[in-house]
């Protein structure tokens, strides 16, 4: 219990610090905790030897001056570097010559006009610390008295309070003049109708090859892989290709038939090979990572997880049903629908069922 | 006004010209009332309020990148075929938005650079509200007078993120338009009212040619004006309030202490402007920020992997990706739990911390104004509860990002999963318990540090042997600072029969309230800090101890 030593050692002017009383300020012997007051200024180098202010005054000018020559090389950059110039710089790499340089420049001439004005406030203007008072926020009770009587004065001028048919018919006024802004946003769009619900898969339409624009036969379709597939008939130069292509999006993936667990997913493959819409049913983005051992296919956005030799089913992740599959079949030695998607692709809507 | 007062009339008998001009605009304006009350306000300093300005300056540097942006950005979703001077997109089909980002960044002289600060500001923007929010939640800077210029504070917060949000949609590229999709999801997740929505707001399906110039519109004139609005609103009560000021010698709850604002602020702040608009442009400089170019135009269905908001949506992100994907039918309806309690979370967390301060004036019943900052070891439950919210925060920016953290670290994603999903409700609940335990350790020593004085690091020998480290008395500054804060007693709900042995009636919100008031001022929750009497008991030098 002795950590702290004998106090006799230590001389009583020391306790408390004495310092010179300031208004307001309870002297340390009646309470050692009472607020000394503010500290006495204490002088900066610059506010007694003229030669350190003279230097701060020439640092001060000498950033204002780097930033007018900064200037002038931002211009110099602008007109001198071509666009597409391409300059290697350690440790970045192979950047932007242009975007380098004006960056650079630019930074430097507001940054030294910003270390300028920073160093001249901290070592040439005063640094004396000023106390200030505060007023209460909340208004005096004659001010508050004064308002409310001159609203209650207003108030009764107004008749508001007696005459209730007008406040009422008032109040029904402009409860309802809104609606007709709510009633011109009908406009924004369509219905969703059977929208969300339809895709352009119907029975015989052709499964074409996304990166090749060849229809699909079975022997295109190898193990291990993953196809990409669209409707016959979509074209990325028409109007409404992104619309269609955001529901119609298949995958295909080849899997030994005693491999598939699911049985109708056995019966609307072909050979094994099975079409599976591309859309997650979380939140839409396309799945695009295929786990060729185990069947599962991923989406990097949220990394919901299906297996696509299990009817599609959810095995991680915040999706919350099946991927839907596609019927297909072949004629003439191409692949094609046998029917359109039984359920909506993509994610879950109220409507949905 | 007359200009006869003028003490330094020049020779023609005239004031001085910048006189004149002022007495011009005070005939019209009263710019000398206002400049009485403003010119020498005095703000008191410490880093910590460097960070709103940050923020503040931020904002104008996104205002100023963001104008320039809008004389090149052509916010259409019309089709085109790509003939610009970046070759590897030469050909290819992709909206003009997307067209006019690769123009602003290849063939605009500058235009990558103002496009990158924009971006760059953008980030900083959010991050530096965040930080300046915690200052003010952790020093009670929120309590009474200012609880109205924090909700404001809150709202910039929230605007800002959606500022951001629509602000990097509107490339149209592969990424962004990911996030587009995702918003489209959220959407239709929205029970009964769902697709009707997602018709209106898109102009019919999905991706639809209208998203991107209504993003525009949201973004460049409706949140930017009201985001305006609320920082004029903001800055004025600053101004009206006069700043908060950390405790210290000669710091009162009714002065503040500091250095004018002509010139001393003008000059620091004004300063700082250029020192954070050079800083971001140094940053636009040498680090690329959303390189489109690389990314490609968005089509639906595409998509590449590790795709990620910017880090202020990465919460929400963590939030969606964490979800069990919950799904429930009835009567033929679809309720998509997996999507619509992490989006109903989101904002849930975000207004958690926006009520706070009512919560805590409530439970502690105080009407008083607070001009003096609290030292968070002092408000050990409030400090706890914000340590809470912060983990929460970041556990889920680790969900947001759980494929990055497998794939830098190696690890199993289904294992970050559960990680976050546990973590979610565990972390918060032992941070605030550590974070109380250190703040009441820290109360401890610095009640130690009264009573006993500073280790001086001597160490004396005593003449039977014994070696003591000699302490040092604090001076009479720091013995105020150390004990200045008030420690209030926890409200009390009185005996629970009155004085004829009727039991009294308590409501539960009383009964509640003296709960939290006990979590706050209660005995386990405080170490009393020194007293007068034990400090003189203590240094009059009777005896040891």
């Amino acid at each position: 219990m002795s950590e702290t030593g004998r106090h006799e050692d230590v001389p009583e002017e020391n306790l408390p610090v004495e310092r010179e009383a300031h208004e307001g300020a309870v002297t340390p012997a009646d309470d050692p905790f009472a607020d000394p007051g503010l500290p006495a200024h204490e002088h900066r180098k610059q506010d007694i030897d003229e030669r350190a202010a003279k230097r701060s005054e020439r640092t001060v000018a000498l950033l204002f001056l780097v930033s007018m020559i900064a200037t002038v090389a931002f211009i110099a950059a602008y007109v001198a570097i071509p666009i597409d110039k391409i300059v290697y710089i350690w440790p970045i790499g192979h950047i932007s010559a242009l975007n380098f340089a004006l960056g650079l420049t630019l930074g430097a001439a507001l940054f030294c006009i910003g270390a300028g004005a920073v160093h001249w406030a901290r070592t040439l203007m005063s640094d004396v610390e000023v106390a200030d008072d505060r007023h209460p926020i909340e208004a005096s009770p004659e001010v508050k008295a004064k308002v409310l009587a001159d609203f209650k004065v207003g108030a009764e001028e107004s008749g508001f309070g007696r005459r209730k048919l007008i406040r009422n018919t008032m109040f029904g006024a402009l409860a309802l003049v809104p609606l007709s802004g709510v009633v011109l946003l009908r406009d924004l769009g369509p219905l969703p109708g059977t929208k969300l619900r339809t895709t352009n898969w119907k029975k015989g339409v052709r499964l074409v090859n996304q990166s090749t624009n060849l229809p699909l036969r079975p022997e295109d379709i190898a193990v291990g892989s993953l196809t990409f597939a669209k409707p016959e008939g979509l074209e990325e130069d028409q109007e409404d290709f992104n619309e269609k292509i955001a529901k119609d999006a298949l995958m295909l993936v080849r899997i030994q038939p005693q491999n598939i667990k699911d049985k109708q997913e056995l019966a609307w493959s072909h050979e094994g090979i099975v079409a599976y819409s591309k859309i997650c049913t979380h939140v839409g983005c396309p799945i695009s990572l295929y786990e060729q051992q185990t069947h599962h296919v991923l989406c990097p956005c949220h990394q919901s997880t299906f297996d696509l030799s299990d009817g599609g089913r959810v095995i991680f992740g915040p999706a919350g049903h099946a991927l839907p599959q596609l019927h297909i079949t072949v004629k003439d030695g191409f692949l094609e629908a046998a029917s359109g998607f039984e359920e909506p692709v993509g994610p879950s809507f109220w409507e949905r069922g | 006004m007359s200009n006869e007062t003028s003490a330094t009339t020049t020779r023609r008998g005239q004031a001085p010209r910048g006189e004149r001009i002022a007495d011009w605009a005070d005939g019209r304006l009263g710019i000398y009332s206002l400049a009485k009350s403003n010119m020498r306000k005095i703000f008191p300093d410490h880093w910590s309020f460097m960070l709103g300005e940050v923020a503040l300056y931020s904002f104008i540097i996104i205002i100023l990148t963001g104008v320039y942006l809008t004389l090149f950005f052509h916010p259409s979703m019309a089709e085109v075929t790509y003939h610009g001077s970046y070759v590897p997109m030469q050909g290819i089909r992709m909206t003009q938005a997307f067209e006019s980002t690769l123009d602003i960044s290849f063939d605009v002289r500058g235009g990558l650079l103002i496009r990158q600060i924009h971006h760059w500001a953008a980030l900083v923007f959010l991050a530096a509200m965040m930080v300046h929010m915690m200052r003010v939640f952790f020093t009670g800077a929120f309590r009474k007078p200012r609880e109205v210029n924090w909700l404001f504070g809150f709202l910039l917060l929230v605007l800002g993120m959606f500022t951001g949000f629509t602000g990097y949609s509107l490339p149209d590229d592969l990424l962004s338009g990911t996030g587009v999709r995702f918003i489209e999801g959220v959407i239709l997740a929205m029970p009964l009212v769902g697709s009707y929505l997602q018709m209106f707001i898109f102009g019919g399906e999905f991706p639809g040619h209208d998203i991107i110039p209504r993003f525009f519109t949201v973004h460049v004139l409706l949140l930017p004006g009201i985001m305006l609005g609320l920082l004029v609103a903001h800055l004025i009560l600053v101004f009206y309030h006069k700043h908060t000021q950390f405790p210290g010698a000669g710091k009162t709850n009714t002065n503040v202490v500091g250095m004018p604002l002509l010139p001393v602020y003008m000059a620091k702040a004004g300063g700082f402007f250029f020192l954070v608009f050079g800083v971001i442009s140094v940053i636009a400089a040498v680090a690329s920020i959303n390189p489109v170019w690389a990314i490609g135009p968005y089509r639906p269905d595409q998509v590449s992997t590790g795709a990620q908001p910017d880090w202020y949506m990465g919460f929400a992100e963590g939030l969606v990706r964490v979800m069990p994907g919950w799904e429930w039918n009835f009567l033929g309806h679809t309720i998509n739990f997996g999507v619509l309690i992490p989006i109903l979370l989101f904002p849930l967390v975000l207004v958690a911390i926006a009520v706070y301060p009512f919560v805590e004036s409530w439970v502690r019943g105080d009407k008083r104004e607070h001009h003096i900052l609290d030292r968070p070891r002092n408000v050990p439950t409030r400090t706890g509860f914000g340590v809470a919210w912060l983990i929460a925060y970041f556990v889920m920016l680790i969900g947001g990002g759980n494929d990055l953290w497998a794939t830098h670290f190696h690890l199993s994603i289904n294992s970050i999963t559960w990680f976050v999903r546990i973590a979610f409700f565990v972390g918060p609940v032992l941070g605030f318990i550590a974070t109380k335990r250190i703040c009441l350790g820290l109360q401890r020593r610095d009640k130690d540090k009264v009573l006993h004085g500073r280790e001086s690091g001597i160490i004396k020998r005593l003449p039977h042997g014994e070696f003591i480290e000699v302490h040092e008395p604090l001076d009479q500054e720091q013995l105020h600072f150390l004990t200045q804060h008030e420690q209030p007693e926890p409200l009390e709900l009185g005996p629970e029969v009155d004085e004829n042995g009727v039991r009294r009636k308590i409501k539960r919100s009383q009964k509640l309230r003296a709960k939290l008031s006990k979590s706050y001022y209660g005995e386990d929750n405080v170490i009393p800090k020194p007293t007068v009497e034990e400090y003189k008991e203590i240094t009059s030098g009777h005896g040891h101890h």
